[in-house]
Formats: structure tokens, sequence, C-alpha cells
């Protein structure tokens, strides 16, 4: 399949917009019509084809405008993109899993040709088309995870593994709900869970984190986490709070279908083989409320989780004002028809909505 | 989170190979190198990883875990060396009397507990015998990228100083080999005296070196945390016990030789597990009743879960009148 890149924006004019393609594949979070934090975790081995979760690392038709805008995001700050010297071998593991992974699965759009150690690298959706020596910083313009990652939808963490925890010393982050590498850069585990409401209580980082140091190689493993955001902003950062913070109180009951978006990301792990680091790719999907509607069950559903939330994670997550809002928005696509189990649209089997 | 969620498997991912070699090179020690049976290139690993190997030893199978000695870097072959111990419960005598070129058997993909600190403005290795195995491949990594390292071994004698020759031909400054037949033992509270701010230490060999590096280190003042080690336990054979496991509704008989972890899986149980040695948590299983005594022999329990509360079947056994697990 041939992928239509789009041409769009996610700032100023917020172009960003979601192909019926996109919205069927959006990885909608919620499995039933509740929700409460869990591990859930699953292996990472593809998934129902066309899905979101079928490739390692899932190219869409945001590619090219999210690279670009990462693009400009580092431009402003060079933050984002850190690595402790320490990392440099685990930039090379992340470096290989990519091109592999992404010349394997898209064989159209990405060419890697290897003769031992000199390497190859064509991305077509980008004009790329690099020469360089494995292991040899020197070849290339960047470090290897920001080279590979300045061509990679999605935030990654390199998490070095050590004395039984988990270390937060390598990253490439631009596209994050609210958190900062800069801040969190060498940090262990329950470290920058630090700020998470009830789940620690919970005891979900204890089983989240020996869950994490037993990922090996050859069993990559992924979960969902969402939150909110107003406008399809990737940058949500702790460092541009001042510039999106107070987009959230422009919200109007006429605007709210299609400036309030679900924000999901997929999260995977991958345990790294020549430096036995965790790399932690954080991608992330935006779908507006309006486009989320057209799927009858989607809409009962988020209604249903959005009105039910616990206050301390609607705080968490930041929409806690703006929720009467969305419930009087989201209560119009809830006609209170039970809903099929499973995350995906079942647009065959879920009867439209029954109420005008 | 998709719609047919995939249960986690026990075990790590499975490689399918071939024997390429079998080395004598000694009396005790073996080399098997292998190779895959599909063509592919092997995953590369880090350096002190060890893959599971298992052996089908007339209609028993047996599950070890042995340190990848070869280069991390080389994707055409994977090395093993396995030390005969006459005394254990057969997986080292399978391996050197039973195990031939061109077998074809089953590994796990790479797994590593016992990884370097690439943080490590050093890294000082001190193996004893069998425990060189892990330094093996960390030598070849850190050579290639310039690493700063330098090993102590100690050996029961020279026939018995297994990649002594080797190791002292390509690295003659970096290795010092000790005699345990010429009286020599490894100077450590010297050699932990005076390394450069920085320094890792790291110790794999029979469970009293382990300590005695570990408690020498720490009276030293080194921070825990700067000196790694890793013991392989293989299960030791006991008295036969019975268990009851609850969950899947069966009581079973664990033999002489056998492990309990390797008794729950004869029963048909599937029971997670990753090193088989003790070490990595993953068969961690919980105690609903108990009338006796266990045997606890892993590195992963505080000792307040030790006293009733868990056990870990890999390598732990139990005597008395009933035991009850929640699996």
């Amino acid at each position: 399949m041939t992928i239509q890149f789009n041409e769009e924006t996610f700032r100023d004019d917020y172009s960003f917009y979601n192909s019926d393609w996109a919205i069927k594949r959006f990885p909608f979070p919620f499995h039933e019509d509740s929700y409460m934090y869990s591990v859930n975790m699953e292996q990472h081995r593809g998934g129902p084809k066309g899905s979101v979760y079928e490739m390692r690392f899932d190219v869409d038709e945001h590619y090219v405008s999210e690279m670009r805008d990462r693009a400009m995001v580092l431009a402003d700050d060079p933050l984002r993109c850190q690595s402790l010297p320490h990392m440099t071998l685990a930039g090379w593991d992340l470096l290989e899993l990519i091109m592999v992974s992404k010349s394997e699965d898209y064989p159209d759009l990405f060419e890697l040709h290897r003769d031992g150690n000199q390497w190859r690298w064509i991305n077509k959706p980008l004009g790329i088309d690099d020469t360089f020596t494995f292991m040899d910083e020197t070849t290339l313009p960047y470090g290897p995870m920001e080279y590979i990652t300045r061509q990679a939808q999605g935030d990654f963490c390199v998490l070095d593994q050590r004395d039984e925890m988990l270390w937060m010393d390598a990253g490439m982050v631009t596209t994050q709900a609210d958190w900062s590498l800069d801040f969190d850069i060498g940090m262990n585990f329950f470290e920058w869970h630090a700020p998470v409401p009830l789940a620690h209580e919970m005891g979900i980082f204890k089983r989240a984190l020996k869950f994490l140091l037993n990922i090996q190689q050859g069993a990559p493993a992924r979960r969902l986490n969402w939150t909110m955001t107003v406008n399809p902003l990737l940058d949500t950062s702790p460092e541009n709070y001042h510039k999106w913070g107070i987009q959230k109180t422009t919200l109007t009951p006429e605007n709210i279908g299609s400036k309030q978006h679900l924000r999901v990301e997929l999260q995977s792990f991958f345990r790294l083989p020549r430096s036995n680091a965790l790399v932690f790719p954080i991608r992330c999907y935006l779908c507006s409320f309006q486009d989320l509607m057209t799927v009858p069950k989607w809409g009962r559903r988020l209604h249903r989780v959005v009105r039910d939330l616990p206050v301390e994670l609607a705080t968490y997550k930041g929409f806690i004002d703006n929720r009467p809002m969305m419930l009087d928005y989201l209560e119009q696509f809830d006609d209170g028809l039970p809903t099929s189990r499973g995350v995906f649209p079942d647009l065959e089997t879920e009867p439209p909505l029954t109420k005008a | 989170m998709s719609a047919a969620p995939q249960k986690a498997k026990p075990g790590a991912e499975q490689l399918a190979v071939r024997v390429s070699a079998v080395v004598p090179l000694n009396d005790l020690v073996t080399r098997f190198e292998f190779q895959r049976t599909d063509g592919q290139p092997f995953p590369t690993f880090s350096g002190g990883a060890h893959t599971v190997v298992t052996m089908q030893d007339d209609g028993r199978t047996r599950l070890n875990p042995y340190s990848l000695m070869s280069d991390p870097a080389d994707t055409s072959t994977y090395a093993i060396s396995v030390r005969r111990d006459d005394q254990g419960r057969g997986g080292s005598l399978f391996m050197h009397t039973r195990v031939k070129q061109g077998d074809e058997m089953t590994i796990t993909y790479p797994v590593n507990l016992f990884s370097l600190d690439l943080r490590a403005r050093k890294h000082l290795f001190f193996a004893g015998g069998i425990g060189i195995t892990p330094f093996m491949s960390m030598i070849h990594q850190l050579e290639q990228s310039n690493g700063n390292w330098e090993l102590h071994y100690s050996v029961r004698t020279e026939a018995l100083g297994t990649y002594v020759d080797e190791l002292k031909y390509k690295f003659p400054t970096k290795v010092h080999v000790y005699y345990d037949d010429q009286s020599q033992s490894i100077p450590l509270e010297t050699l932990l005296d005076g390394q450069p701010l920085g320094t890792n230490a790291y110790v794999c060999g029979p469970k009293g070196m382990i300590d005695w590096v570990h408690a020498t280190a720490s009276a030293a003042g080194w921070p825990d945390a700067q000196v790694h080690s890793e013991e392989f336990l293989a299960p030791a054979p006991g008295k036969p016990f019975e268990v009851r496991l609850c969950k899947s509704d069966k009581t079973i008989q664990v033999g002489e030789n056998e492990s309990l972890l390797e008794a729950i899986e004869r029963a048909g149980v599937e029971a997670p597990f990753l090193c088989r040695g003790g070490a990595c948590g993953q068969c961690e299983t919980d105690v609903v009743s108990y009338d006796g005594e266990f045997i606890h022999r892993d590195h992963w329990l505080e000792p307040e879960q030790q006293a009733g509360e868990k056990i870990m079947p890999c390598v732990s056994r139990f005597v008395g009148k009933s035991l009850e697990l929640d699996r």
C-alpha cells in the first residue's frame, strides 16, 4: 500500500486532519465502558492487517508533517534530544532496529543496504539517501539516536538497565503529554513516575517495572495510554505550557467537536541487543471528538468513560475544568445501547445511533 | 488492548540450531558451537548474556542456562562452554556424552542478567574456573569499543585453565592468571585498592568466591552498585517430595533428580520461567500452605518471603509433610 502523506500543521493554523482511513485505524484505547489504570501489556507482534498494531513502527499519513514539526521543535529547543555518554551504543541499537524494521515492513518507502559496516539508508518520503559506517558516529550528521529518531514518528525514551532498575538516560521527546526529558534525564523509573496519582498506591509501578526489566530480545511488548488535548498539538511540553495551556480555555460548545482531541499513545518496549538497554517508543495519535463520533460504538463508550472517570485522573490528565462541556457534547452520541467488547470500531455489527 | 490478546509464553523466544562444532578444551570443559538451522543470522547480544539450552534426554526435557561466550557481534555462530559436573543432575553430562556435531537443538534468544555497566571508566573482572565464560563475551564487546578492562582469573591447574592460553596470548598485559595448585590466589584487597574512580567490578565463579569479592569490596568502601556478580545455580538434586498445585487441581511428585519447576512442567502445567537458575524472578510462586521446611536456594526472594510466602521452583525444594502452591 502506498501512503498519501498529508500536507498539514500541528501548530498555528492547525491544518492537521485524519482521513477516513486514519479514523478507522485510530487506536481507540477503551476496551470497555469504563477506565482504570492497569499495566495492560501485551506482546507487540503484529496485529490486524492495516491496524496501527500491525508493524513494529507504524508509519501513517502524518509521517512527513510530524517529522517537519519535530525539526521545528528541535531548532527551538535542542534539549528535547539528549543522550548521556554511555548511551551511544544503545543509540546504534535503536538505529539498527528502526532501519531494519522499516525497510522490511515498508519496502516501498525505506531501503537498507548493508555491506559489513558500510550501510546505505534510503528514506523516500523524506528524500534521504545516506551512506555511513555503522558504529562510527563521525559518518552521520547527528548521533545515531538523534539521526534515526528525526525520521521516526513518536517519542523515544532509551532506558539503561542497572541494579534491577531502569534509568531515563537518553531520549528524543518532542510530542509528549506534558512531561520533560530535560527534567527527567538520569532519573530512575520511580522518580520519573512520581507525579502520577493513584497508581503508586495501587502497586502499578512496581509490577510494571518488574515486567519491563524482564522484556527480552525477540519479545517486544506494547500498551496504550491516553489523555486529552485541545487543538491537534504534538508538542504539549511543560517547556511550552505558556503557549498551549491557555488554549484549553478556548473551547466552546460550538467548537469542541473539532478542537477537542483524544490523544492516544501507543507505547512499545524493545530490548536492545548490544547495550541491553530498553527502548520505549511512545507514538502519539490524535483524533478530534467529531471524527471519533463517526464510529457509533466509540461515541457511546467515550461518553461513559469520560463521565465516570475518577476526579484525580481527570485532574491529572488536565481536563477536569472542561469535563462538563465535554459531557454535554458527548452525551448526544450516547443512546444507552450496549457496546461490543474490545477496542475496534465494529462498524458492520454495532447499530447506528438511535438518538435524534 | 487488541481483539485477541496474546498471552506471554513462559521462557524466552526460541532459536532452532544445529551443533556446528564440539571442541573439548580440557578434561572437564567442552565448547559447543551452534548455527541456525534456518540460515538466518543470530541476533547480536550484549556481553554477559546467557542462553537456555533445551536437551531431549530420553523423553525427559532438560533446560539449562549457559553463558554465551562467543563474540556478541558475530551473528553466524553462538558458542557456550560447558563444564562436566559428575555429581550434578545430568544436564552437563548429557551435553558432554550425547551431543554431537550436526545434532539439532533448541536454544533461547540471549537473556542478560549480568551486563556491563557502560558508565564504568574501567571494568575489573574476577573469574573462577568455568566462571570465565561471561567474561569472554564481555571482553569481545569491550575490545570493539576500546573499553578499559582487566581480568583476574583463578584456575585449579594449568591443565584445567580454560581459555588461559588464548587470553594470555591476545591480551598479555590485561589478563592475570592464578593457579591454585601453585598456591597462587587473587590479591583481591590490593586490587580493589587504588582503582580509578568509576571502576566497576564483576565476579563470576563459585559461591564462596562471589561472597568473598562482595564482602571484601564492601569492607573496602566500594558502593554495592559497582560490584556485579552472576552465579547460576544448577538445581541441586534432593529427596523426592509431593506438591499440590491448587489452581490446576493436580498433585505431583518431584523426583530426586528433577527440579520442582521441571516436575510442574512435566505435569503439563504452564509456569513462567526465564533463567532457571534462581536469579531472574520469573518463576516466583506463591505458597498456599505447607507443613515442613523449605530448601531455598535462589538469589531472588527476600528472607521474609522465604519464610513460607513464596518459592522459586527452578532451584528450591521442600522437605516435609505437605506443600500447596498457587499454580
